[in-house]
Formats: C-alpha cells, sequence, structure tokens
C-alpha cells in the first residue's frame, strides 16, 4: 500500500488535493491500533497523520489542552499527569482486543468518540471535545468549536466529526476539555449475583445521589469464578469511603458488598475499559451493543437461547461487550432482531461489529443500519464534505 | 448597525388566503391563528428592538399534526420559523412577514420518566421547569438550568443548546439530551438517538442540537435526568473589584475544583437584584461571587474551606454562607431574576461571549472601558466559571442613537472576546443577533462548511432563513 505521511497541515492539504484530482481514494490512520474499526476501507493509498505531532495549546489553568492529531495519547496522558489532570472519558485502548501495535493517537480518539467506563459519570469523548482543525475531501482547512468550555456559535460540527470515522474530514488539530485527577479511587463488589438482580443493582446504585463513577457486571467465569458487580467511586479519599460504606448499605437487600484493593480494582477497570475479557479465543467476533440499561438482560437471554455468546456488561447495563463465533453473520441477525424484541416496538439501542475478518465486516452492517431518510441525510452530508468521496470511503456504510 | 431582514417574498404574501386555508384544513381552529392583533403576540421574541408579523402562526397539538403542516408548507415553498416560548435573546424566533411560525406551545406533556434508566421522554413544548418539577418528588432533576426556565421550552433549549447556572458541572443542553424525534423540512418524521447513550451513525444528534431551527423542528426528545444531590450550598463572596473577583475565579479553575456553579455580579447588578429580590447581597462590595458546592455536608465543607482559602488571597471581604434552604431559594432567586430585574431599571441588549477563564480580569477591565467610552451603563453578570460572560449593555430602546451606541458596544465586546481565544456565543445563540458578526469567528470556508452541512437538511433555506448565516454569500449543498 501506497502512503503519505504529511507533516504540516499544508501538506494535508496538498495530500488530499492530489488525492481528488486523481480521484484515489484515502485509507486515514493515526498509529493504526484501530485500523479494524468500521468496514474495510475500499483505498489503495494510506494517508497517516503520524508526521502531525506535538501539544499546541495547554493550559493547565484553564482545564483546555490542543495537539495535533498524530500527537500519541501516551504524550498527552503524562503531559496532563504532570499537572494531575486526565481526560475525563479515560478512553479505550483496542490493541488488546485488535492484537495491534500502534500508539493511539488524539485524532483517532477524536474520530472515533472512543470513551471507556466513566462515560456515564463524565461523559463520552464527543462531550470533552470542545475544537477541531481539519482537512475536508475537498482540500480546505476547516475550524469549528475553539478552546473555550461554552460554544454555540454556529453549527456544532465538532459533534459532526467526533465518531464519523474519518468519513468526512482528515483532523489535524483537537481539543479536549481536561479535569483534575481523581485524587483516589474505590470500587465495591458485589458477588454471585445473576443479571437482572446486578443490572439493577447498578441502576439503583446510579440512581442514587452517591456520585458512582462507573459501574459494570461480568458474569462467572470471567473474572471471577462468580458473577461480579462493580461500583467505582472517585474524589478525596474520605468523600469516597463515606459514599463506598452508604452504597454498601443501600444495596444490602442485594448482597452483601466488600471494598477492592485498588490495585486490584484499578486492574479490572483497565480490564472492563479495554474489553480484555473478551480479548480471547482471537477469532471471536466481538459486538459492542449500546442499550437502555434495564433491558440489557433481556436482550442478553434472548440471545442465549438461539447463539453460544460471552458478554459482560459496562455503563451501569447501558453497554454490552459480546463476543460470539465469526461465522455467518457473527450473530448480527439475532443480535438485532433480539434487540427489537427487547424493546417490545421501541428503540432500545444499537449494535456495532467490532471485532470479525475484514470480509464479514465487509458483508454485514458493523454499524447500525440507518432509516431511509437518515441514510438520505448521512449521504448528503458526506458529500458537503467529501464530494468525490476519497477519505475512508466505505468506513461506515457502504460508499460512505 | 441595524440588523436587516431578507425582503419578503410578494409571491407568497400574495397566496397568503390560500395558504392559511390550507393550514386550516390540517389543525382545529384554536391551533392556527391569522388575525393580526393575534398574530403580533409572535412578532418578536426577548430581543425585543426587532419586530415583524408573521403570515400566520400554527400551533399544532401532535406530532403527525406537526408532520402534516410542514408538508404542507414544504409544497407550497412557504419559510418555517420554529418556536418554543420565544425567549431568545438573540432574536432567534422573531419571524418574517413571508413565513409562518409553527410553535410547540400545545404539545407540552410529558410521556414516559423512567427512573430506573434515569430518562424522561417528552413532546418538544414542555418548559424546562417542567421537567424538574415532573421528577422531583422522586429526587431526580434535569441538569440545564436556564435562567428563564419557568418559561422557556425544551424545543427553544435545543434549538440554542441552551446552559444555565448549574452547568459548569453538569454541562448544557447537549450533553444532557439523549435523543429526539424531528421532523424535517418536508414533513418527515425521523428519529435520533434514544433512551440509550451515543446515536448510531454520524452525531446528527450533536448537530440538530443548538441548530436554530435550520435543520428541522424537534417533536420529543429523551432527556437524561439525575438524582439531586444530597445536599448543596451556595455562598456568597464580596470583593473589591471586579477584577479581583475574575481574578479570583480564574485561581478556582486553576486549582482544579469544580464547584457546581460560580456565578459573577458586578456592582450595578448587585444593586438592581438586591432590589428586585431581596436576596440578602452585600451592597458594599464592588464584585459579587455566588459559588455552589454540593455533596454531603462533609464534602461541601471541604470544598468550601479551599475556596475561602483562595478567596483570601483575592481579597475577599465579606463571605456569606446560606443557612437554610429559604436563603438558598433566595440567592438563586436574585440571580435567576437578574435580566428580568434589570428591564425594570432600562431596556439592555444582552451579550454571551465566552472568553478563556485566565483573560477574565483584562477583559473586564476592557470592557467597562468600552461601554464607557459610549457614554452607556453595563450590568455584568454571567456564569464566570466557564468564562461565559453576560454584560446587560443598557439604553433606551425609543433612542436610535443610543441603540445603535449599545450595538456597537455589544459589537466590540464579542470582538474582544474572539481575540483573546473565545467565542460569540456561549448559550444564547447567533439569531440575528449576532448573524453578521459571524466571520469575525468563522472564515468564509469554516462557514461554507456549515452551510453546506445545513443545506443537507434544507435545500432551498426554508427553515429560519434570516438568522445564523450572514444573508451575502450563502451557499446550498
Ligand atoms: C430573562 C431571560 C433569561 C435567560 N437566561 C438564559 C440562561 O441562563 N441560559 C441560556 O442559555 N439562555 C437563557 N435565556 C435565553 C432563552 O431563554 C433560551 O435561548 C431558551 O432556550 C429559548 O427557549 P424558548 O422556548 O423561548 O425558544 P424560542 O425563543 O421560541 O426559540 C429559540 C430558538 O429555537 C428554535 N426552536 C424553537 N422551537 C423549536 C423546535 N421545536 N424545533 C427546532 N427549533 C426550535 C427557534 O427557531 C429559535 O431559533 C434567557 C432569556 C431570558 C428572556
Amino acid at each position: 500500500m501506497n502512503s503519505v505521511s504529511p507533516r504540516t497541515e499544508a501538506e494535508t492539504v496538498e495530500a488530499v488535493t492530489a488525492a481528488r484530482a486523481a480521484r484515489r481514494p484515502l485509507r486515514i490512520e493515526g498509529g493504526g491500533s484501530r485500523a479494524d474499526l468500521g468496514r474495510p476501507v475500499e483505498a489503495e493509498t494510506r494517508l497517516s497523520t503520524r508526521g502531525l505531532t506535538g501539544i499546541t495549546l495547554y493550559e493547565p489553568r484553564e482545564l483546555v489542552i490542543s495537539a495535533r492529531a498524530g500527537t500519541p495519547l501516551a504524550e498527552i496522558e503524562a503531559a496532563l499527569k504532570e499537572n494531575n489532570q486526565a481526560l475525563p472519558f479515560e478512553p479505550m485502548d483496542h490493541r488488546a482486543l485488535y492484537g495491534t501495535q500502534g500508539e493511539p493517537t488524539l485524532g483517532g480518539i477524536a474520530a472515533c468518540n472512543i470513551s471507556g467506563p466513566r462515560r456515564i459519570s463524565a461523559g463520552a469523548a464527543r462531550d470533552l471535545l470542545i475544537g477541531l482543525r481539519f482537512v475536508n475531501g475537498r482540500g480546505e482547512i476547516v475550524k469549528t468549536g475553539g478552546r473555550v468550555m461554552k460554544n454555540v456559535t454556529g453549527l456544532d460540527l465538532v459533534k459532526l466529526l467526533c465518531g464519523s470515522h474519518g468519513t468526512l474530514a482528515v483532523i489535524t488539530e483537537a481539543t479536549f476539555k481536561v479535569l483534575p485527577h481523581p485524587a483516589f479511587a474505590g470500587t465495591l463488589a458485589l458477588y454471585g449475583l445473576a443479571d437482572g438482580k446486578a443490572v439493577a443493582a447498578l441502576c439503583a446504585a446510579l440512581g442514587t445521589p452517591l456520585s458512582v463513577s462507573a459501574a459494570a457486571h461480568l458474569p462467572a467465569g470471567l473474572a471471577t469464578p462468580e458473577p461480579l458487580t462493580l461500583f467505582r467511586f472517585e474524589g478525596p479519599q474520605a468523600s469516597v469511603d463515606e459514599r463506598l460504606s452508604v452504597l454498601r448499605r443501600t444495596l444490602v437487600p442485594f448482597e452483601q458488598g466488600e471494598a477492592l484493593a485498588p490495585d486490584y480494582a484499578g486492574a479490572l477497570w483497565r480490564a472492563i475499559r479495554n474489553v480484555v475479557p473478551l480479548v480471547s479465543p482471537p477469532e471471536a467476533a466481538v459486538w459492542r451493543i449500546s442499550v437502555q440499561p434495564t433491558r440489557a438482560p433481556k436482550l442478553v437471554d434472548l440471545l442465549l437461547k438461539q447463539i453460544a455468546v460471552r458478554y459482560y456488561y459496562d455503563w451501569g447495563g447501558g453497554l454490552v461487550w459480546l463476543a460470539v463465533a465469526a461465522t455467518g453473520d457473527a450473530g448480527a441477525a439475532a443480535i438485532r432482531a433480539a434487540l427489537a424484541q427487547a424493546g417490545n416496538g421501541q428503540t432500545i439501542g444499537h449494535a456495532t461489529l467490532v471485532r470479525a475478518p475484514d470480509d464479514l465486516r465487509r458483508n454485514v452492517d458493523v454499524f447500525e443500519p440507518l432509516a431511509a431518510p437518515l441514510l438520505k441525510l448521512t449521504k448528503d452530508i458526506k458529500a458537503s464534505f467529501d464530494p468525490d468521496g476519497i477519505l475512508n470511503p466505505g468506513r461506515m456504510y457502504p460508499g460512505i | 448597525m441595524s440588523i436587516q431582514f431578507p425582503k419578503p417574498d410578494p409571491s407568497i404574501l400574495a397566496r397568503r388566503e390560500a395558504i392559511v386555508a390550507g393550514l386550516a384544513a390540517l389543525v382545529a381552529p384554536d391551533s392556527l391563528i391569522t388575525a393580526e392583533d393575534e398574530r403580533r403576540a409572535f412578532e418578536t421574541d426577548a430581543l425585543t428592538a426587532y419586530r415583524r408579523i408573521p403570515l400566520a402562526v400554527v400551533l399544532p397539538r401532535s406530532t403527525e399534526e406537526l408532520s402534516a403542516v410542514m408538508a404542507f408548507l414544504h409544497k407550497e415553498g412557504v419559510n418555517v420559523v420554529a418556536r418554543g416560548a420565544g425567549t431568545s435573546l438573540a432574536g432567534g424566533a422573531i419571524p418574517q412577514e413571508d413565513a409562518v411560525v409553527v410553535g410547540v406551545a400545545k404539545m407540552a406533556r410529558v410521556l414516559d420518566i423512567d427512573y430506573a434508566n434515569r430518562t424522561i421522554r417528552v413532546q418538544s413544548g414542555v418548559t424546562n421547569l417542567s421537567i424538574s418539577d415532573a421528577v422531583a418528588a422522586e429526587r431526580f432533576f434535569y441538569a440545564p438550568d436556564p435562567s428563564s426556565q419557568l418559561a422557556c421550552t425544551i424545543a427553544g433549549n435545543i434549538g440554542m443548546n441552551s446552559g444555565g447556572a448549574h452547568c459548569l458541572k453538569y454541562g448544557v443542553t447537549t450533553n444532557n439530551v439523549l435523543g429526539v424525534k424531528l421532523v424535517l423540512v418536508d414533513g418527515t418524521l425521523v428519529e435520533i438517538g434514544g433512551p440509550y447513550l451515543d446515536s448510531p451513525g454520524l452525531d446528527l444528534l450533536g448537530l440538530v442540537v443548538g441548530s436554530e431551527g435550520q435543520l428541522g423542528v424537534v417533536a420529543e426528545a429523551t432527556l437524561r435526568i439525575l438524582p439531586m444531590p444530597e445536599d448543596a450550598r451556595p455562598v456568597l463572596f464580596g470583593f473589591p473589584t471586579s477584577e479581583a473577583a475574575g481574578g479570583c475565579v480564574a485561581a478556582i479553575i486553576a486549582a482544579g475544583i469544580v464547584p457546581v456553579a460560580i456565578e459573577f455580579m458586578d456592582k450595578l447588578a448587585i444593586e438592581i437584584c438586591e432590589d428586585f429580590a431581596h436576596a440578602g447581597y452585600p451592597l458594599d462590595v464592588g464584585a459579587l461571587l455566588i459559588i455552589e458546592s454540593e455533596g454531603s455536608p462533609a464534602e461541601i465543607d471541604a470544598e468550601l474551606a479551599k475556596i475561602i482559602a483562595i478567596a483570601k488571597d483575592y481579597g475577599v471581604t465579606a463571605i456569606k454562607e446560606s443557612k437554610s434552604a429559604m436563603e438558598t431559594a433566595a440567592i438563586w432567586k436574585g440571580r435567576k431574576s437578574a435580566f428580568g430585574a434589570t428591564g425594570r431599571v432600562a431596556d439592555y441588549i444582552c451579550m454571551d461571549g465566552v472568553i478563556p477563564t485566565g483573560k477574565l480580569p483584562q477583559v473586564l477591565h476592557r470592557l467597562n472601558e468600552i461601554v464607557a467610552e459610549l457614554g452607556l451603563r453595563v450590568a455584568n453578570v454571567f456564569h464566570a466559571g466557564d468564562g461565559n460572560l453576560h454584560p446587560l449593555v443598557l439604553y433606551n430602546i425609543n433612542d436610535p442613537i443610543e441603540q445603535a451606541k449599545a450595538e456597537k458596544a455589544g459589537e466590540e465586546i464579542l470582538k474582544l472576546c474572539v481575540e483573546v481565544g473565545g467565542c460569540l456565543t456561549g448559550e444564547h445563540g447567533v439569531g440575528i443577533e449576532k448573524r453578521d458578526l459571524m466571520p469575525f469567528q468563522f472564515s468564509p470556508v469554516d462557514l461554507a462548511q456549515q452551510m453546506r452541512v445545513r443545506a443537507a437538511f434544507d435545500p432551498a433555506w426554508r427553515l429560519n432563513p434570516a438568522k445564523v448565516f450572514p444573508l451575502e454569500g450563502r451557499v446550498a449543498a
């Protein structure tokens, strides 16, 4: 595969302009750690953002950081750590799941809207992303948003670009809001709960004023022999301890609980964030289902009756990670039918095929199929950025 | 600088009777407003210096009716101005003579409350406050709290991506909306997002929030509700000068403390609000911060101790903690009635620029100079924690020269905000008010990209067409 690696925004414009003139589509890549996220891109040339690096603005006193798209996440996190700050949305690292080696970049996180367990309390990447510079498929440099915390000036293209998987533009620089790194984290664990009861406990906890920052449930055999239900608290240690013990008392109707050792709990949350429990066998397909939390156990139950699945819940039940055999349609039809059935006529979520061989991801809907009017809007929006379809064509939907 | 409206289309004006008759066939008589004196009630919003009487006003009772009305207007080629409660400060809801106002005032039901999943589904005409009221008994609330929350609708909040005093911690509308049912320009109903996180495909939901009625008309919304904190306590901090108070805000944020609200008032604003609300604000200070901390009593004590230590470094002269729910209510009533109270004293234009918090002292200083140089007065009352300024420039609406000066002051202040790295509007929206200032913040290429996206939804520019984008140089798909 040919490769071009611009070192400046101007060189990015050149690369895109040349590709457009030659009608030669580009596959846009940051560190390559998420190259398999989405449908296979129909392009022979790679545009790497790896040459676009460096933090361009960091004002710890104003809780804001900007960096060029190819800046490794590790570099961002190191800079933030020096000031005891962090990206609040706890971005997932896909390397374990895909077995990839590259360095995740800030641009990749913005382009794919990558979040982690703290998404339910601190928001997603899209909630903390406040500004972007990008080169669209016409070879134009565009800026949207800015570096301030509130901004409603014009259409919010920041949100539109976040999660567009490189199909609209090459992001060249991203600005995020940051927050102080929590001083301390404590995790309450309950053991032995069946899915339904566990998700009810997660929902109950998230409905209290105790500011649970993350809430997950791992069925038997994934992390521990028994099912494991987890509640994380963050903040000053005295406050964490207090809230944890209050929740423990509140949840007595469910089960006795115990506070986990911080190091052990930290490793568990990293594993949950990075989908480590479902990494092997590496040939299995992995789905990510965003769903109305209380209906998640019903959804899983419907699936268990039809296909063999391994799974766990994050986001208080609102996120189901699911591994199935990568045969046939990798369970696509069954999963989407079960979502419809669990919703009882209402749309209650959507499923994304996160890991599967190229052929499978070419032939099943990786992202939830869109209703006709939304698909038309999506096509027209794509054309408004990238009229000749040269940026990551086919990444999200055929031709898009 | 008087803001221009596009010339009404004479062919539409000539067909007024037929258009009204067509609408009459689709909605009940009390949903259609045609008499001139009744239409006049919709001629402006909270930017009262500008008025246009619409062709007609239609207030559908259901999503289906709304859809039918939109399909009909589309077929007839008529412009549409969506309207909630008409409290926009940016002129976002001001009609045009050749446009039909499509209002959601009669679609104001709460459809479903789901405490376990922490969501509520509403028709878009419900008022902001009634959402929190609907869930208060179970100790939940809807977080974005514009000061106009008693009147403004969730439709308008979505239209403008509205904020409020407590958004420092909880985010603005876009961070609290999970889904919408949207009627497109041709009447097609689409569902974007729902009672789950991260809508599939491109983030059209993020695009629709803050689109000022230009991408479609919102019929229903699914919103996130949150459990109320155990306790919340506002504290008043009085400072000798605005610059000292501004410096204190920057230092609190710099220390990594993000309380649930940091609100700022200068001397004139304090006097106006105290006179109106009797909130117990100190009158012998140059500027006041209202800082609210929440959590358990111990957590509040710990956070406030840190804030008080910082405030002392900045020469705080008065500290007053709320001691009761009644005092808390009075403190917030004073702050939230600031615009209304100012309106009793004089006419005003309210700016909404945002600046990096570190620039607060410098910008406050320059802002007061700008207004003084024009011989006007300004009351400053704003969301300081996220750098969102609301200078209220006072003037007399019946004096055209003074109005021009006030608009000039507003323009200078907003340019200053952009110059120091900020933006024209943090929560009120562009509307007509800041439309012609957009080129100060965006390049022609930036604006053209936004307009092409807009055109994907509304190729013929029928939805709220006079707003947001300068009238010259508009682009379609
Ligand atoms: C005293 C006062 C205090 C205020 N305080 C605040 C504050 O603290 N924070 C803040 O952010 N704002 C504040 N505002 C501004 C205003 O209240 C907000 O912009 C509010 O969201 C407008 O809601 P509304 O229902 O009045 O909408 P309208 O004014 O009717 O409309 C606002 C915009 O939304 C569009 N719109 C309306 N309905 C729909 C729909 N169904 N679908 C699509 N688009 C639609 C309109 O076309 C228009 O562009 C204040 C205003 C006043 C008068």
